[in-house]
């Protein structure tokens, strides 16, 4: 879940990494990892920090398929959607999933596509939160949503 | 002697919980009071074995694999802590098949030692190629890897030695050496097992091009999607920099490098070198106009030397056993081994490292040991998501990169995707078509707007709609990306499309008789 936004904690990351070059990433990172995602606050405040256009902070956060400007779900669930996981059915694993998750709480689980975990000699391959799980068939992905189901 | 056993922390071996198999050990060892030593090495790269589980005999190594955390108490019961017999029991790791019939030369370390101890990597021949550097005139080096025959790893094959030979001849205040550890490409994954299984190779790889170069200051540009790597990396430079192999005065050498760690954000685009630049100076990852040349004007507009992970981990070796050494493993123009990473629907799925000239047919039954499912293999593509889609006449065709130019197709990153006879090449060409639209950083128009296009055609093409002329105008589309945009993303994009289409086109007529 993500928190909300931080006017003194945003400046203490960007104090922390604005005299780096190419600053930009490293600052958004630090963001998304502290707060879930990037609070649109934020953006002006990175823009007069690096001597931006809120037009270039906007531009680079939208480019990048990581940077998140709304709140993420309590968990995050990414299957990998690539060739040597659709070689495995991976395809089957998200209609499954998008079946099981429908079910769920809203906000409790967010499904989201990547392409490439670097896992693709065990696919199909799935990450829950920052955990990677390798040969996710349905049954597996069942007792994996159990799991955090509990633990949530 | 002690009890040593060994359990990889490779992404996939966490995957698959090697953490908890770790657990179990530890748990087990304590309530029969025995004292071990557990090592967290790289993985071998037999992938469909993991968590595979190493002891240290008299003999050797023995390996127990694929081990669950409930295999455990049995595996103490059979006595596996002194190498014991037990269903789970593989024999002498190094004479397990799989490894024995590769050439390791980049990855001769990988899954053998402590990828975070420097003890380890000294004593497994670490380092040699770095005295032997910091012996050498700058262009002594560029000229022993140009002499090795080295060409870029991470799928253009643009020899490695001119391109430093291009930023050592540059005049410049400062120069960088950026590492493209953007490993985007599906079925590859060699990059991150050497990140994660041997980063002090990457590290002395790149102290090695800076040497030779004139270089001060690196950057590792590593994708998002690799957390534990970036992680290794962190580490490892941490422990390489306290010991004097990185800093302002490499081994008292007073030759000053510097290396850090930039996480990428989820963009495939990035891995284009330019478009990794711009990434790495904090902008969108658009692609520039080249020239300038990156080694004339790269990172912040300096000249820079950018290699992939495997082709800079690659030059410890060289430096250490010399250029002939190296150039002698491969065949015509393609010198030296590369890491296939065999990946998809096959059995025994992992990183074969070989000398150039191995065959598809080969790695995929020999090492693969067929398909996953059990089904006839149809079609294989190789070289990532812009590689080429190849038919079984094709699988005869050394691995080289003129041979298989010659075949229309290439071997990009060594990547190696197996399908089987379900797959469906139309819905294939189409994804291959998605992805370009989804990942195209947008700035040439054949790219662009003709992956969006291509997208549409797909779908009236798999909807039967007016097919023979959708094809006609699917390699129209692909006649135009493939020779209008700037760089390999639109232009290899047809790679997939137009030879899943010319060797399947039977999946491209929509009707009964398919499907």
């Amino acid at each position: 879940m993500g928190l909300d936004y931080d006017q003194q904690q945003v400046d203490f990351i960007i104090a922390a990494q604005q005299n780096r070059p190419g600053a930009l990433l490293p600052i958004l990172h630090d963001i998304q990892d502290a707060f879930g995602y990037i609070p649109p606050d934020s953006v002006a405040q990175i823009a007069s920090a690096l001597n931006l256009s809120r037009a270039e902070v906007h531009g680079v956060i939208t480019f990048y398929h990581h940077f998140r400007t709304t709140p993420p779900g309590r968990h995050t669930i990414r299957i990998c959607c690539a060739e040597a996981c659709q070689s495995m059915g991976a395809e089957r694993l998200v209609e499954h999933a998008e079946k099981k998750l429908a079910g769920r709480k809203k906000g409790d689980c967010e499904l989201q596509p990547v392409y490439c975990l670097g896992l693709c000699a065990t696919s199909p391959a799935v990450m829950i939160d920052e955990k990677l799980h390798a040969r996710v068939t349905p049954e597996k992905f069942d007792a994996l949503l159990k799991n955090i189901g509990d633990k949530s | 002697m002690s009890i040593r056993i060994f359990v990889p922390r490779d992404s996939v071996a966490l995957a698959l919980g090697a953490d908890d198999v770790v657990q179990a050990i530890r748990t087990e060892a304590a309530r029969r009071k025995l004292a071990l030593d557990v090592v967290r090495n790289g993985s071998r790269g037999m992938l469909w074995l993991e968590p595979l589980v190493e002891v240290q005999t008299e003999k050797g190594r023995v390996a127990y694999g694929p081990v669950s955390p409930e295999d455990v108490a049995a595996l103490f019961d059979a006595n596996f802590h002194h190498g014991g017999q037990h269903a789970l029991c593989l024999g002498l790791t190094e004479e397990l098949a799989y490894l024995k019939k590769q050439e390791r030369l980049t990855f001769a370390r990988v899954g053998i030692t402590d990828p975070l101890s420097l003890d380890d990597y000294l004593a497994h021949d670490g380092f040699r190629g770095l005295r032997n550097a910091l012996a050498m005139q700058g262009a002594a080096i560029v000229q022993q890897v140009t002499d090795s025959g080295l060409r870029g790893r991470g799928g253009a094959a643009f020899p490695t030695g001119i391109k430093w030979k291009t930023v050592l001849n540059t005049p410049a205040s400062r120069k960088y050496i950026v590492c493209n550890a953007d490993e985007g490409d599906s079925g590859t994954f060699s990059d991150r097992m050497l990140m994660e299984g041997d980063p002090f190779a990457l590290i002395e790889g790149m102290t090695i091009a800076a040497l030779a170069v004139g270089a001060t200051m690196g950057y590792i540009y590593v994708r998002s999607e690799y957390p534990y790597s970036i992680s290794v990396l962190n580490e490892a430079i941490a422990v390489a920099r306290k010991a004097g192999y990185l800093g302002s005065d490499i081994l008292n050498s007073g030759k000053p490098f510097e290396l850090e760690v930039r996480k990428g954000a989820g963009s495939y685009v990035c891995g284009e070198e330019t478009a990794m630049l711009e990434s790495l100076e904090g902008k969108r990852g658009i692609v520039r106009a080249k020239p300038p040349l990156p080694a004339i004007a790269g990172l912040f507009g300096q000249p820079s030397v950018i290699n992939n992970v495997i082709s800079l981990a690659s030059v410890p070796i060289i430096l250490a056993k010399g250029a002939s050494f190296y150039k002698d493993y491969g065949m015509g123009r393609s010198r030296g081994t590369l890491p296939f990473q065999l990946a998809g629907n096959i059995r025994q799925g992992g990183l074969i490292e070989k000398a150039f000239g191995v065959t598809l047919r080969e790695l995929m039954y020999d090492f693969g040991g067929g398909s996953a499912s059990g089904r006839p293999i149809k079609a294989v593509q190789v070289g990532g998501p812009l590689g080429a889609y190849l038919p079984e006449s094709q699988w005869d065709t050394p691995l080289d990169y003129e041979a298989y130019a010659s075949l229309w197709a290439v071997l990009g990153h060594g990547g190696i995707v197996v399908h089987d006879d379900s797959a469906d090449m139309a819905r294939l060409a189409h994804y291959a078509m998605k992805f370009c639209a989804i990942e195209s950083c947008g700035k040439c128009t054949p790219c662009r707007i003709g992956a969006t296009r291509g997208v549409e055609v797909m779908d009236k093409i798999i909807a039967g709609q007016d097919g023979p002329a959708q094809v006609e105008l699917l390699r129209d589309l692909c006649d135009t990306m493939l020779n209008g945009s700037m760089c390999a993303m639109g232009g290899m994009t047809p790679y997939p499309v137009l030879s899943a289409l010319n060797h399947f086109p039977m999946d491209f007529v929509a009707g009964d008789f398919v499907k």
